[in-house]
């Protein structure tokens, strides 16, 4: 390549034809511009006239300038100018092309992808194998040394992991490099990080290292804590200087279930911090859909923080009996399953068909015993749905006839008469204890406090099922708490009240716990290392390098200890776990990490992620030369004065527009002006038959038509219309004029579906054989025998001629023959045959509506035709007589198209003695 | 009627006039231009030759006895003469350029010089059929007649276009004392023209020279090198500076406008010169006027 500049050109002794310009230039200006030809009838006082000067008009100056502009930049075009051609450095051997791959990287990872194909793309310039490689996905058998081709291909399907760095040692795969020395050119993320100065010795010994990092600070987000009733969102970067801020988004499911930005909160971090801190203030039916949040604009798995159950809770709805005692707080049945409940989940309080619409998890009934039909009835719809009711019981519900005879289906048993009091004043026996919790129950190892004791209770009513219906027991074994499933719900009742007359239970830390365990509150922090021991994970949704969610699809499930140790891997990827009914999220910045820039060793080259296209300037020339011959072709015109009657500024307009205009949507638009030329005035149409000279006919013939209707009747049609059977909307026109052509190709079927819908919603089609009918409308000409082909698929009901009472004879003019160019019979759509004539009539009461078909051989077209300035084209009869039969012909028109517009309207007449007579009485 | 949406009012009137007449387009054009004159009282009211009774008068000294009416002369004392109205119709005879070089127009909203010319011929046609000459046309080897037909033939006749390239009227036997109406752009051969101008004056024969012209053969807007054309493209003509012509151009045009208007004064002709950019109205009033003052 040979460079002026920053522009190098691929073929430079093209450049050598730009000394042929002035050559052009003279050549040009010895030719005169080439000659209009005008057409001007007063040529005649022009002859004989000599020109003063036999010197014509020379070409301006200007426009020589511009067309060897134009000729120069097809020239510098095709020497194919290059700007920024790429330089390569020195250097041999293979190449090892590291990239940290890591969600650090996912923000910027087009750029990087762009950096690594150049690097490639380098290599392969100066010959170097080279072996492209991710520390964050170390390749499992190493990589090989191979040519840049093979590579480049396969740069696109690179992708960031999101996490940073395994924690296997990255050495291990390089040491089984082959080969002693290779150069490693390095696309760092930017973020120090613990093994990358180990790495880098291993690097160094093999070869000399480059270092690419691009200069933008990286952002990351900590997963959200919910601390004293707002989300506390810290948000972390990677330098420190300059003030900065960041929009931090809440994201999840609205109401109706769609994704979307739920909140948004600035956070800002002052000069010379790494963190900042945000507090998110939502209401808790948005809180609980909160699913994840990021920092607006990063694409990054770090810029994301997911969210599980330590930000959900749970929406309890508390009812209790309507209570007239004012005051007495401590005595309220709520108020113990209040002070339970509030650090943990919301509570809802009112009627329940408030709490029912409020869509609570739980619905806590505290001695509910009086439930309206209606009521219960929701309620166990409710329940049947997933829901959990959660009953206390209480004086009332003992005292009531609740679940006595049957089984109430919102009580788990059946209830005896009463209930019983231990240890109290009247009665001899010690308040009763707890039993330990059964293995398998709900509150299996919880420890029961010494202190917990029942004096009062409601008893169930021995049955079979009651057995496996208990959840905890007293010490004697009567049942404390028992529950059933209901539906996909269930249904608890505690035998005790919920507030501390009969039992000192709900003054204990045990009853926070046995209602965290029937998951009426939710567990406020993370699970403990214990806790996860011998658990296994399985993950719902996980998170790529981007920060995008995906269905987890067939991963692995995660042993708890895994989870415990935390920091995520390709063994534990970023996401949401679940176990049971509680979830977990992992994300790739753990709670109390910070980000710092890398620091490399001083000799280390770091050099910057900028990309220099080589840009290459041939189509921009050649472009451009175009553009200029453009302009010369006006500046000719201009020139040569053929622009000057359509003005100079339209004409520009107009070329422009045809140059920029594709023809797409023209069809269209042509279907739509036909449609709107068709409606706008009754047209009468005519079947294009292929053969011009009969289409031209057909068109003559209506034009003639029209114009007589318009004269003579009310009725003014337009232009009369072709249509292609193929193609056109039939429905507009009225009239089908048809001429059968011995050689018109058959319709398709789904011409014929429409001609039928056509005929069917009244239409009528006009036959013309226009062989004189000398067959009969038999198979005896060509033209018959082409009318039978063609019509065979038509809906057309039985025919005879033209009866002489058929309301054809009289819808205009009084008619009893129908020629055309010809005088032969004509048919139509048989009267019924019990149509009779009335007494006095002088009409049959025939057929209600329009015969769909009329059909003749009389050539009515040929008839009708004028020209446009109203001549008759063809022929008929001769003479005088003919010119009688012609207006006959007219006539038989004016009828048809009047029979088509007003229907049976003047056989109706005949009515009219009888409708005279009813009015008369 | 390409354009549904400008259904133009004069669409509508002139299909309507169209209808109402039972002629052919250009004849209703050209009768509504007509309509717009106002015939004045007809100078032939008055006793002459003709079938129509006109009144009894006294004879009188010079009479001949086989001019008075017996019978009337019979209930009276008096001898009367019976008049008749004076039925001398004229002959007026039309040459309607029809050639090539009529067809010509600059600019597409504006007729065409032949379209023009037969609007205005036939107008002035219908006038005079009103008024109740006969009418003809000099091609038309048939004799002038009176009477719509006559008119329906004259305007059959109109729309055929004539392939020469420049007209010439048709040398055909004038009657004495005819009236003629020549309607041309008078730019082909000057000598045919004069001759039959000088046959017709021979003849006795007065009328009017109406030369239509389009306002670019007026104003000659070119320039630049240009090869013009006639029409037909017979002649054709190549400068390389039009805008230098210009000026010789009108000079000529006004010397063969000049010698129609002379060639008109010395055999009592009228002359006009009329453009297709002007109203037909004008012309047609003027047209009028002249074959008035002709007769």
């Amino acid at each position: 390549m040979w460079s002026i500049g920053p522009v190098a050109f691929t073929a430079p002794w093209l450049l050598l034809g730009l000394a042929a310009l002035p050559v052009l230039w003279w050549l040009l200006r010895a030719v005169p511009p080439a000659p209009v030809r005008r057409l001007f009838p007063a040529v005649t006082l022009l002859m004989g006239l000599k020109d003063d000067e036999s010197e014509s008009d020379r070409t301006p100056w200007w426009l020589l300038l511009l067309r060897c502009l134009a000729v120069a930049a097809v020239i510098i075009g095709f020497a194919g100018p290059v700007l920024n051609p790429e330089e390569t450095q020195g250097g041999a051997g293979p190449v090892l092309i590291l990239t940290d791959a890591s969600w650090a990287s996912a923000s910027d990872w087009r750029l990087r992808q762009g950096k690594i194909a150049a690097l490639v793309d380098e290599a392969g310039r100066a010959g170097r194998p080279v072996a492209v490689a991710a520390v964050s996905d170390p390749p499992a058998g190493g990589v090989e040394f191979q040519s840049a081709d093979a590579w480049s291909g396969r740069i696109s399907g690179l992708t960031p992991a999101p996490w940073a760095m395994p924690a296997t040692d990255p050495g291990e795969w390089i040491a089984g490099l082959q080969g002693g020395g290779f150069d490693t050119w390095w696309l760092s993320d930017g973020l120090a990080r613990d093994g990358r100065a180990a790495l880098l010795e291993i690097l160094r010994a093999r070869g000399t290292v480059r270092v690419f990092q691009s200069g933008s600070e990286r952002l990351a987000l900590r997963p959200p804590v919910f601390r004293d009733g707002v989300i506390v969102l810290e948000a972390l970067r990677s330098e420190s200087d300059g003030a900065r801020e960041a929009t931090l988004r809440a994201i999840g499911p609205d109401p109706a279930g769609v994704e979307r930005v739920l909140a948004e909160l600035p956070v800002a971090f002052g000069a010379g911090e790494k963190l900042a801190t945000a507090e998110l203030s939502v209401p808790a039916e948005l809180r609980n859909r909160i699913r994840r949040f990021e920092i607006a604009g990063l694409r990054s798995a770090g810029a994301v923080a997911l969210t599980d159950d330590a930000l959900k809770r749970r929406k309890v709805g508390l009812l209790a009996a309507r209570d007239d005692s004012e005051g007495a707080e401590l005595l309220s049945p709520l108020h113990y399953l209040r002070r339970a409940l509030e650090p943990t989940a919301d509570t809802v309080e009112g009627t329940l068909d408030d709490i029912l619409l409020s869509g609570p998890d739980v619905v806590v009934l505290a001695d509910v015993a009086g439930l309206t039909a209606l009521e219960s009835d929701a309620l166990e719809d409710w329940v049947s749905e997933g829901g959990l009711l959660l009953r206390f019981a209480g004086p009332r519900l003992a005292a009531s006839d609740v679940s006595r005879a049957a089984e109430d289906p919102l009580m788990p048993v059946r209830l005896r008469a009463g209930g019983r009091s231990v240890g109290g004043a009247m009665s001899w026996g010690a308040p009763k204890r707890l039993r330990p919790f059964a293995e398998g129950t709900a509150f299996h190892g919880l420890d029961i406090p010494d202190d917990v004791t029942v004096t009062s209770q409601v008893m169930a009513q021995p049955d079979p099922s009651l057995s496996g219906r208990v959840i905890a027991a007293l010490a004697d074994g009567t049942p404390l708490v028992t529950g059933k499933t209901l539906g996909q719900g269930r249904v608890v009742l505690f035998h005790v009240a919920a507030n501390a007359e009969w039992s000192t239970l709900p003054l204990s830390g045990l009853f926070v716990q046995m209602l965290e365990r029937l998951a009426v509150s939710t567990r406020p922090t993370q699970p403990s290392a214990e806790e996860l021991d011998g658990t296994t994970w399985a993950p719902e949704r996980v998170l790529d390098g981007f920060g995008a969610e995906r269905d987890a699809g067939t991963l692995p499930g995660v042993p708890g200890e895994r989870l415990a140790e935390g920091g995520v891997g390709p063994d534990l990827r970023p996401g949401l776990y679940a176990s049971g009914d509680r979830r977990v999220a992992v994300n790739v910045i753990g709670d109390d990490e910070m980000l710092a820039p890398a620091e490399w060793p001083a000799g280390l080259v770091v050099e910057g992620m900028a990309v220099q296209e080589e840009a290459r300037l041939k189509g921009g020339f050649l472009t451009a030369a175009l553009m200029l011959l453009l302009a010369d072709i006006m500046a000719t015109l201009a020139l040569g004065g053929r622009l000057a009657r359509t003005g100079r500024g339209g004409a520009a307009a107009a070329l422009v527009l045809a140059l920029a205009l594709p023809g797409a949507g023209e069809a269209q638009q042509g279907s739509d002006a036909r449609a709107v030329q068709a409606t706008s005035e009754t047209v009468l149409a005519y079947v294009q038959t292929g053969d011009a000279a009969l289409d031209r006919i057909s068109e003559a013939g209506l034009r003639g038509l029209s114009r007589t209707l318009t004269r003579r009747t009310a009725v003014e049609p337009a232009d009369p219309i072709g249509v292609d059977l193929e193609e056109d909307e039939l429905a507009f026109f009225p009239l089908l004029y048809w001429p059968v052509g011995a050689g018109q190709p058959r319709p398709s079927a789904e011409a014929y579906a429409r001609l039928n819908a056509y005929l069917r919603t009244g239409g009528m089609i006009l036959f013309d054989t226009r062989d004189a009918n000398i067959a009969g409308v038999g198979s005896g000409s060509p033209n018959g025998r082409r009318l039978q082909a063609l019509a065979a698929p038509l809906d057309i009901p039985p025919l005879e001629p033209v009866p002489g009472d058929h309301v054809l004879t009289r819808t205009f003019y009084l008619l009893q023959e129908f020629p055309g160019r010809y005088n032969g019979a004509v048919w139509v759509e048989a009267a019924p045959p019990d149509a009779a004539r009335a007494e006095g009539m002088p009409f049959r009461d025939l057929n209600d509506g329009v015969t769909p078909v009329v059909i003749g051989g009389n050539d009515w077209a040929a008839a009708w035709a004028v020209d446009e300035s109203g001549q008759p084209n063809f022929p008929v009869g001769r003479g005088f007589a003919g010119e009688r039969q012609r207006e006959f012909a007219l006539r038989f028109g004016v009828n048809l198209v009047m029979h088509v517009l007003t229907g049976n309207y003047k056989s109706d007449q005949v009515h009219v003695p009888a409708l005279l007579d009813r009015l008369g009485q | 009627m390409s354009d549904p949406a400008a259904i133009p009012a004069a669409w509508l009137r002139q299909r309507a006039e169209a209808a109402a007449s039972g002629l052919p387009p250009l004849l209703a054009e050209a009768e509504h231009l007509a309509a717009t004159v106002i015939l004045g009282e007809h100078g032939r009211r008055r006793a002459g030759l003709g079938d129509q009774f006109w009144q009894y008068r006294h004879a009188h000294a010079g009479d001949a006895y086989r001019e008075i009416d017996w019978r009337r002369s019979g209930r009276a004392d008096a001898t009367f003469v019976r008049e008749k109205e004076w039925q001398a119709a004229q002959s007026v005879l039309f040459w309607i350029d029809t050639a090539r070089s009529m067809s010509f127009t600059s600019d597409a909203d504006r007729p065409s010089k032949g379209a023009r010319a037969r609007l205005l011929g036939l107008a002035a046609a219908v006038l005079l059929n009103r008024g109740g000459e006969r009418i003809g046309l000099m091609q038309d080897p048939e004799p002038p007649r009176h009477g719509e037909a006559q008119l329906i033939r004259v305007a059959a006749e109109l729309a055929k276009e004539d392939s020469a390239d420049y007209g010439i009227p048709a040398e055909r036997a004038m009657p004495t004392g005819a009236r003629a109406v020549l309607i041309s752009d008078f730019l082909g051969d000057w000598a045919q023209v004069e001759g039959v101008l000088a046959h017709a004056a021979d003849r006795g024969v007065k009328g009017v020279i109406l030369q239509v012209l389009d306002p670019q053969e007026e104003a000659f807007p070119f320039d630049g090198r240009t090869i013009f054309q006639s029409m037909a493209g017979v002649l054709e003509f190549e400068t390389l500076k039009a805008g230098e012509l210009r000026n010789r151009y009108l000079e000529r045009l006004a010397e063969r406008k000049a010698r129609l208007s002379m060639l008109a004064d010395r055999t009592g002709w009228q002359y006009q010169c009329h453009h297709t950019g002007e109203s037909a109205q004008a012309a047609l009033l003027w047209l009028y006027g002249a074959l008035e003052g002709v007769r």
